[in-house]
């Protein structure tokens, strides 16, 4: 018995997990356990606050979550996090590109890794300062709005551009932008360069050389982008605060404000669970659409037919989704609309990524 | 054509990219108190008033001690977990190498968030020690990533000869393999300090009354009458950060150059 | 086969990049059906002469004429060409039948007829059951075999192929030399071949390029570029080839003929054919083949009394063949002799004397 522990623990497998094992047991006691005691307490309910100790009803029931899904103010903050963390996904992911695209194919190979570093170089500094200075920047009386005067584009300063969602998506999306680069540029610098070719000695013209080889093979480096983008930016606490005013807060800021200012810790729990709820459910759902349209693009041709009716179903789902929103509450309730849309939403998702194989794209 | 409008593109995505950080020393020199154009004139004012600011030296003290620890213990947590990872095959590698990874991903007001809530339901006091315990989860992943790469680029026949050659697997460790994943060992020290001194969320939540460098600037943006002063110590962190990347930047090639191995792009 | 009518034609090509000249002023005319190879040491250009064609490559100057038609700014989707590409460039996030079809895209073919033009291109590569497969989980042999069919479905003018062999074991190598053969046989296409592999170039070629250094040293069919090299780096490449000094005699016997002395062999004359870079009175050189020398055994005499003495230095024993080095008398360095092993034929031992069996006409004169 103990000799074949001993022969276990000499084993690839022994030597592996025994080495793993300090930095597991770190992430599972500061990790997994704190979760999993967010969602315990999301699970109670908070009575009173006695002397500055909080009072808890510890009996599990759902309150809180009808009350984070019904509260139209709790709705609006999750759809606006949405929101906002979509917009920053989609400008940043599609800024990127090219610049990776630039990076990747057109820049000098030895010079390649300089332009990497100088991307990254803004990322490593001051998070706080970088996003005050865009307030500075977007301010009335700040560079964009006084170049833009004296450039003679406007009369007066633009006032949309501070303290409400689109300041918001600015600055994440300036904040994220090199995570968004790095994994479309490793995906495309893996490209073989000789597949471009053949694509080209086999007919097709550079753009559809791009959407049938280049595009499919650095999708999953845009979809890496897409969650290292999107997955962080739906939490942040700090741009909201700062360029946000009332009409760009977010989940974060409402966390904090349960737990410091209201002291309703088990709220600050279920905004947190719920957060993580929805974007996992967000993103599958995203994959799940992604690979359905890739795969009726494939259905009608591959080339501009397919995007076209891909594009076209694209666009009727999302509408759908949008009247059921709207129209939901006032059929069959708030927080009955809100699972039903998102049980049918995951369901189908789930339905879809069973049934279609992974596809060219990648997804 | 085409490159040259690609070229351009990147040129001005470069330019936004950097604008803030332009900004920065622009409004430090600046002898105005308000941080908007058009500027007044040059002083070092707002640098001399960061010498006789207590709070801050306490705060900057407060974040070398929690950038520091935290360097070394996500480093030596990176080690253990890089050198598992691209060593042995175990069961549910990639499940607990991912997991391990999660924070990368996860947003940081959830760890932060739970953290605390811990504390408080442990009836703990928050402080210094936990926004080490919670810069150490959220900076290992990095440290992973960095080791992975040192790591892997290490022949492995290396090591078989010197054990060929009569080591154990100790003094092999120390021999062969220390020695060449060092740079990379310094590098991830690097990065893990900039990230702590410069996290925000977590000793946001954690930091009780002991604010970190980053709170403590949070708390002056309330008062316009300080921000000159921000402006100014700003400008300090941004060349810290860039001097600290460029030698960990440095490091990661001498690596890479060790190795035998060509320069396949930057950190992450 | 020079006299079909070029579908290939070469004028004078150059090419720099930046400061490296490439190519070097390249001339040539390759037939309609022609089987072409472009051989040559490593670096000397091939690739970049097959990419000139393809259009992946502008060149730096002269003219390229594809079917008669100037291919000056026609980039590479518009050329009647088609290339297999070194490393095959088979789609990794397509299945088989997807790459062979992809060129098809944009033909005026109704979905089934692409499928069956498909199915009959995997055929005729013997990748029959295959159209399905993913391309990741191919072997090397059937990555090439896609490739070949891919490029063929489009019926190109010309194929290109960037050593396709090189990345197969020598078995494979083998049956794919033969079946490139028997392909371009069928579909009567041009085919430019690139090689470094001299054994390759003369098996399947109709004609071979040799390239050195961005210029073409020797073009001709593969006898005569085994036979009469044209200079002695040509000779090296191509198989072995000793040599020997020589002096060319002033006093030829004329009617077009060169009267030589050989080191260690004595006097000998040749044709001009055999001096195909010409014949300066004075210092040269004679180039044989191993297999034109013969080792005299105890009894047997040379015809014409063209016979050498000397030592031999050295013995290769390879089964069917032995391999000797041989210090002939009067000769400042030895000659390789290889001789078929025969039963009752004696492998000589290293010291031993030998007599050798020597022939004019087997020999190259290069000034
Ligand atoms: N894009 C390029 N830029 C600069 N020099 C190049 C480029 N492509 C090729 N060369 C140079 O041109 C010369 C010829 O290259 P080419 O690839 O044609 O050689 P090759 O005959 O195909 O050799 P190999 O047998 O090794 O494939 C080489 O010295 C090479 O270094
Ligand atoms: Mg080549």
């Amino acid at each position: 018995m103990s000799g074949s522990l001993a022969k276990m623990m000499r084993s690839d497998a022994g030597k592996g997990l025994t080495l793993v094992s300090p930095t597991l047991i770190y992430a599972l006691l500061l990790l997994a356990a704190p979760l999993a005691s967010i969602v315990l307490l999301s699970f109670w309910t908070q009575l009173a606050t006695v002397a500055g100790q909080a009072q808890f009803d510890r009996t599990l029931q759902l309150s809180n979550y009808r009350e984070a899904l019904t509260d139209p103010l709790y709705r609006a903050l999750m759809l606006r996090s949405l929101r906002i963390s979509g917009m920053v996904m989609l400008v940043t992911v599609v800024l990127a590109f090219p610049v990776a695209y630039f990076i990747s194919f057109h820049v000098r190979p030895d010079r390649k890794s300089l332009w990497l570093f100088l991307i990254t170089i803004p990322f490593w500094t001051s998070y706080l300062i970088r996003v005050f200075l865009w307030r500075v920047i977007l301010a009335y009386d700040g560079p964009v709005n006084s170049g833009l005067l004296a450039l003679g584009v406007i009369d007066e300063p633009l006032g949309w551009i501070l303290y409400n969602a689109n300041s918001v998506v600015i600055t994440l999306a300036h904040a994220y932008a090199p995570f968004a680069i790095l994994p479309i540029f490793v995906a495309l610098e893996k490209i073989d360069r000789s597949l471009l070719e053949a694509a080209r000695d086999l007919g097709e013209s550079k753009a559809m050389t791009f959407l049938r080889v280049t595009l499919p093979l650095a999708m999953p480096g845009v979809l890496a982008a897409v969650l290292i983008v999107f997955i962080p930016t739906i939490g942040d606490y700090v741009t909201p605060q700062l360029v946000g005013g009332s009409g760009g807060t977010m989940i974060a800021n409402n966390i904090h404000a349960q737990i410091f200012a209201l002291n309703d810790r088990p709220m600050g729990a279920t905004l947190a669970v719920l957060a993580m709820l929805i974007v996992a459910m967000v993103l599958l759902w995203g994959i799940a659409r992604a690979r359905f349209w890739l795969w009726l693009m494939d259905r009608a041709g591959g080339g501009f037919a397919g995007i076209g009716l891909a594009l076209a179903v694209a666009v009727a789902e999302i509408t759908v989704i949008r009247v059921a929103f709207s129209q939901g509450p006032a059929l069959i309730g708030a927080g009955a609309s809100v699972i039903a849309l998102l049980l049918v939403a995951t369901a189908l998702s789930a339905f879809i990524l069973w049934r279609l194989p992974k596809g060219r794209w990648g997804i | 054509m085409r490159l040259n409008l690609l070229a351009i593109f990147a040129a001005v995505y470069l330019l936004v990219l950097y604008a803030p950080i332009v900004l920065l020393p622009l409004f430090a020199f600046n002898d105005g108190t308000v941080i908007a154009f058009p500027l007044r004139g040059f002083t070092t004012q707002w640098f001399a008033a960061l010498l006789d600011t207590p709070a801050l030296h306490q705060a900057t003290f407060n974040s070398l001690v929690i950038a520091v620890s935290t360097a070394i213990f996500a480093t030596i947590l990176g080690l253990f977990a890089a050198r598992a990872a691209t060593r042995y095959g175990f069961p549910a590698k990639a499940g607990i190498i991912g997991f391990i990874m999660l924070p990368l991903v996860l947003p940081e007001v959830i760890v932060a968030i739970s953290l605390l809530i811990v504390l408080m339901q442990l009836g703990l006091n928050s402080g210094t020690w936990s926004i080490i315990a919670g810069h150490t989860l959220i900076c290992t992943p990095f440290a992973i990533a960095i080791l992975q790469g040192s790591f892997a680029n290490m022949d492995r026949s290396l090591e078989e000869a010197a054990v060929d050659l009569g080591e154990t697997a100790w003094s092999t460790f120390r021999l062969i393999t220390l020695p060449l994943v060092s740079p990379g060992i310094i590098a991830s020290l690097l990065i893990c300090f900039t990230i702590s001194l410069d996290e925000f969320i977590i000793a946001f939540f954690l930091s009780g009354n002991e604010p970190t460098l980053p709170v403590y600037l949070w708390g002056q943006l309330r008062f316009p009458a300080r921000l000159p002063v921000v402006m100014a110590l700003g400008t300090i962190l941004v060349i810290l950060s860039v001097l600290l990347l460029v030698v960990a930047e440095t490091f990661r090639r001498r690596g890479l150059k060790r190795a035998g191995l060509k320069d396949t792009g930057g950190f992450l | 086969m020079s006299q079909k009518t070029p579908i290939v034609t070469l004028t004078g090509v150059q090419k720099y990049y930046g400061d490296y000249h490439a190519l070097r002023g390249i001339t040539a005319e390759i037939g309609q059906g022609e089987f072409f190879s472009l051989l040559g040491p490593s670096g000397c250009g091939k690739t970049t002469l097959l990419r000139s064609i393809a259009g992946f490559e502008d060149l730096s100057e002269g003219q390229l004429l594809l079917d008669g038609r100037d291919m000056e700014g026609v980039p590479p989707n518009k050329r009647p060409t088609n290339m297999v590409f070194q490393s095959y460039a088979i789609f990794p996030h397509m299945n088989v039948a997807e790459n062979v079809g992809f060129g098809l895209r944009r033909s005026s073919m109704s979905t089934e007829e692409k499928r069956r033009a498909v199915g009959e291109a995997l055929e005729m590569v013997g990748l029959g059951k295959f159209g399905a497969r993913a391309a990741h989980a191919l072997s090397g042999g059937q990555r090439q075999r896609v490739a070949l069919a891919r490029a063929l479905i489009m019926k190109p003018k010309v194929l290109l192929l960037d050593e396709p062999l090189s990345a197969l074991d020598k078995k494979m190598r083998e049956v794919m030399q033969v079946e490139l053969i028997r392909l371009q046989r069928e579909v009567g296409i041009t085919f430019i071949l690139v090689t470094h592999d001299q054994e390759e170039a003369l098996v399947m070629s109709d004609r071979i390029a040799v390239m050195f250094e961005g210029e073409i040293a020797q073009l001709a069919d593969p006898e005569t570029l085994y036979r009469r090299p044209n200079s002695r780096r040509v000779a090296e490449f191509i198989g072995m080839m000793n040599f020997l000094p020589a002096t060319v005699l002033p006093t030829g016997p004329g009617g077009g003929r060169v009267a030589l002395e050989v080191a260690g062999l004595g006097r000998a004359e040749l044709e001009t054919a055999q001096c195909p870079g010409g014949a300066a009175i004075g210092e040269a050189e004679i180039g044989l083949r191993p297999e034109s020398l013969t080792v005299l055994y105890e009894g047997q005499s040379a015809e014409g009394g063209r016979e050498a003495e000397g030592t031999v230095r050295e013995v290769v024993y390879y089964g069917d063949m032995t391999y000797y080095d041989i210090l002939i008398d009067g000769a400042p360095s030895p000659v390789r002799v290889s001789m078929r092993n025969m039963p009752g034929r004696r492998v000589l031992d290293f010291g031993a004397r030998a007599r050798l069996a020597w022939d004019p006409r087997a020999m190259v004169l290069f000034c």
